[in-house]
């Protein structure tokens, strides 16, 4: 099985960005008419001049000279940070739209999964959405009904089946749009994030049915930030970056440039960062670790007691109301390991004052040696105000965690927790 | 809109300006090969793509259909309701106290088989229009002809015809009018009416997608092309010398068409209808490519 099922040679998308790219007025069109009537009339016909001025620089490249191939039965990842261009391909390749420039050849039946439940509709029931959403994904009639049950068994909503979606719970819901995208028969599957929604066993399952689907020897084009999924289903991974392909080889070789392209981000203080979300009513200057005394620490120890310090500014000087913060811990694959959160933890802040420090303290902090990385993210009424991923990494070196005066062994998980042994005998006595 | 098309036209000379995709499949082999490049000039029709997908027109119909009057409680009297309404308000008011004539047929007979096909057009036209828009996740994150979307829009009207058309029947019995042989051209109307709200509904519906204005557009629309269509009043108000020129509102001949059908009473639409099924087809063939020019960027601008 050598045969190519995607080459792409030299492909590129150009967008236009700034205010205009999404609306323009037909007075525009028409105002423009009366100044150079043809040049302004033909935006009508003319998809290219109505969006796309070639020599402004209000255009973007999403993606520039991405060439590659990849063979039939490959299961390759795509990796990059969010607007690296790893969509846009996908886009591409199951022809939502066109390429500006280049080519690419595909051998195969395409089926692309760049979301699940496209186009289900809230007030038809399961059963009426498995046939709709299943011939927008391009299944035949035929095909669909000789998978619906297997369809309606994967997605767990026998019971349901006849019931409008609308009612149905969120992950019932997502099980069963997945189900359906998952059914559908393709030598080539393009799949987008798919696996970022849904609770863990949904997740679980959307794997486990990924993996089944490589191992049939279909090709896989599979774009995701979860590293672990992509270390454990691809032998190959092609890391973008700014539109282009960075690196393209064996999956660990390729993650590990990854995961150190991300580090060199969070060098930059998180004032000056670009890549973060948010209406910024509240916003992110720095970030530090401190000892239980408040005193900066450029490391910590396992069993220390930390305090995260996160200083922030607002856009208002006034107190703000209704802050929610949240802190998540990253591993090494980017996993998330666990979630610092006001709205989890049941606190409420009741002064915000519009500069500021929140500090978050870990008692005995459980981590074994090794590196981290932190999410800082934040809410002001409801609003995400402020979402920095990466937003720093910190070290944690070996700490006698347990107060025995030993170090924990290394490579030992990632977590310690503190426990307890006792003896007792079960001889009859 | 001619001038801009041959302006068009003669650009095609530059590469930078034009694309289309062009797909083409391979045959006689098990695994279908798919070129995916910048296309140039105007696209070709492709309806072997269009009938490849038309399970999914059909499916598209169908949800319209069944989605159009949920959480109603008259569900789908509606249907009724709305020609009927208006058959009542014109009889009133134009009828009854304006005395304009009917070519010597009982007012609410005469109005209300013109409201139907006029009913069907006004409603596929604006469904149509709206439909990329309102489909737009479909459009961003899914490959198929983007002229399913419209086609199904206009189709999904058909239902609620028929279900009037019930009505009309029994009309035509209290009234004691016997259709004549010309009934079975009623079909053929019906195709004029549906060709003709496509028609429009395609340029409409690919401008919606860069011009927001058209959405705001299409209610006024339809309100004037309403005064210019002989529903509440007979085509033989205007002058006979005007008459054939009446039919470049293809509405014209589909009305009186029907007219002519089923209550027999006019006489055949002879100029009028000719006029309006050209203009119909020159509507529909330059929709459909200006359509599949602008299809490429839909995903990209909607």
């Amino acid at each position: 099985m050598s045969e190519v099922a995607i080459r792409c040679e030299g492909l590129g998308k150009r967008y236009r960005i700034g205010p205009r790219e999404r609306y323009y007025a037909l007075r525009d069109t028409i105002a423009g008419a009366m100044y150079a009537p043809f040049r302004g009339l033909s935006r009508l016909v003319n998809p290219r001049s109505a969006g796309n001025h070639p020599q402004s620089n209000n255009t973007i490249w999403a993606l520039k000279d991405v060439s590659f191939e990849i063979k039939q039965g490959e299961v390759v990842g795509i990796i990059g940070r969010n607007g690296a261009g790893k969509s846009t391909l996908l886009k591409i390749l199951s022809r939502i739209t066109e390429p500006t420039e280049g080519t690419a050849e595909i051998h195969g039946r395409v089926g692309s999964l760049l979301e699940v439940g496209t186009g289900f509709h809230p007030e038809l029931t399961g059963r009426e959405n498995i046939y709709l959403n299943g011939a927008i994904l391009g299944m035949r009639k035929a095909e669909i009904v000789r998978k619906f049950d297997e369809i309606v068994a994967f997605a767990e909503v026998e019971k349901f089946i006849d019931t409008p979606v609308k009612h149905y719970s969120s992950g019932m819901y997502m099980r069963l749009a997945f189900a359906v995208a998952a059914h559908l028969e393709s030598d080539i599957m393009l799949v987008d994030e798919v696996l970022a929604v849904g609770d863990a066993a949904f997740q679980k399952k959307c794997l486990g049915k990924m993996g089944d689907v490589a191992k049939e020897g279909r090709t896989v084009l599979f774009v995701s930030h979860n590293i672990v999924a992509i270390l454990g289903l691809c032998q190959r991974a092609i890391l973008f970056d700014h539109g282009r392909v960075l690196e393209d080889g064996v999956s660990q070789n390729v993650v590990g440039q990854y995961l150190q392209a991300i580090e060199k981000t969070t060098d930059l203080p998180l004032a000056n960062r670009l890549d973060r979300q948010g209406n910024q009513a509240l916003s992110f200057v720095t970030f530090e670790l401190r000892d239980s005394n408040g005193a900066p620490i450029p490391r910590v120890y396992s069993g220390q007691d930390v305090i995260i310090a996160l200083i922030y500014r607002s856009n208002t000087s006034r107190p703000l109301k209704d802050v929610h913060v949240a802190i998540g811990v990253h591993g090494r694959f980017d996993e998330t390991l666990f979630h610092l959160s006001t709205s989890v933890n049941g606190f409420e802040f009741e002064k915000v004052p519009p500069k500021g420090m929140i500090l978050c303290k870990i008692p005995r902090l459980p981590l074994q040696p090794g590196r981290y990385s932190l999410n800082v993210y934040c809410t002001v009424a409801g609003d995400i105000a402020d979402w920095i991923q990466n937003a720093g990494v910190f070290e944690v070196e070996a700490g006698d965690f347990f107060g025995s005066g030993k170090l924990p062994p290394a490579d030992q998980g990632v977590f310690m927790v503190p426990h307890s042994w006792k003896i007792s005998s079960t001889e009859n006595s | 809109m001619t001038t801009a098309i041959k302006e068009s036209s003669a650009r095609k000379a530059d590469p930078e300006r034009t694309l289309v995709q062009t797909h083409e499949r391979e045959p006689g082999r098990g695994r279908p090969t798919l070129l995916i490049r910048p296309s140039r000039g105007w696209a070709a029709l492709d309806l072997a793509d269009l009938w490849h997908y038309r399970e999914l027109i059909y499916f598209l119909t169908w949800r319209d259909i069944k989605v159009r009057y949920k959480q109603t409680v008259l569900g789908g009297a509606w249907a009724i309701l709305q020609p009927f309404l208006t058959m009542v308000v014109f009889s009133v008011f134009f009828g009854r106290l304006a005395g304009i004539p009917s070519d010597g047929l009982p007012y609410p007979i005469f109005a209300y088989c013109a409201l139907l096909p006029w009913q069907l057009f006004a409603h596929a036209l604006t469904e149509s229009s709206n439909s990329l828009v309102a489909n737009e996740r479909l459009i961003t994150k899914v490959y198929f002809p983007r002229l399913v979307v419209p086609i199904s829009a206009v189709l999904a009207g058909l239902l609620d015809f028929l279900v009037a058309f019930v009505v009309l029947i029994g009309m035509m019995m209290y009234y004691h009018i016997r259709p004549t042989a010309a009934v079975w051209t009623v079909p053929l109307f019906l195709l004029l009416a549906v060709g003709a709200a496509l028609g429009v509904g395609l340029w409409l519906s690919a401008l919606n997608v860069q011009y927001r204005d058209v959405r705001y557009t299409i209610p006024f629309l339809t309100q004037f092309w309403l005064f210019l269509t002989p529903v509440a009043y007979p085509s033989t108000l205007v002058p006979v010398s005007w008459r054939a020129l009446y039919g470049l509102n293809p509405m014209a001949g589909v009305v009186e068409g029907f007219r002519w059908a089923l209550l027999g009473k006019t006489e055949g639409p002879g100029a009028l209808l000719a006029v309006s099924v050209a203009i119909t087809i020159v509507m529909l063939v330059g929709g459909l490519y200006y359509f599949r020019r602008m299809e490429k960027t839909f995903a990209d601008v909607v």
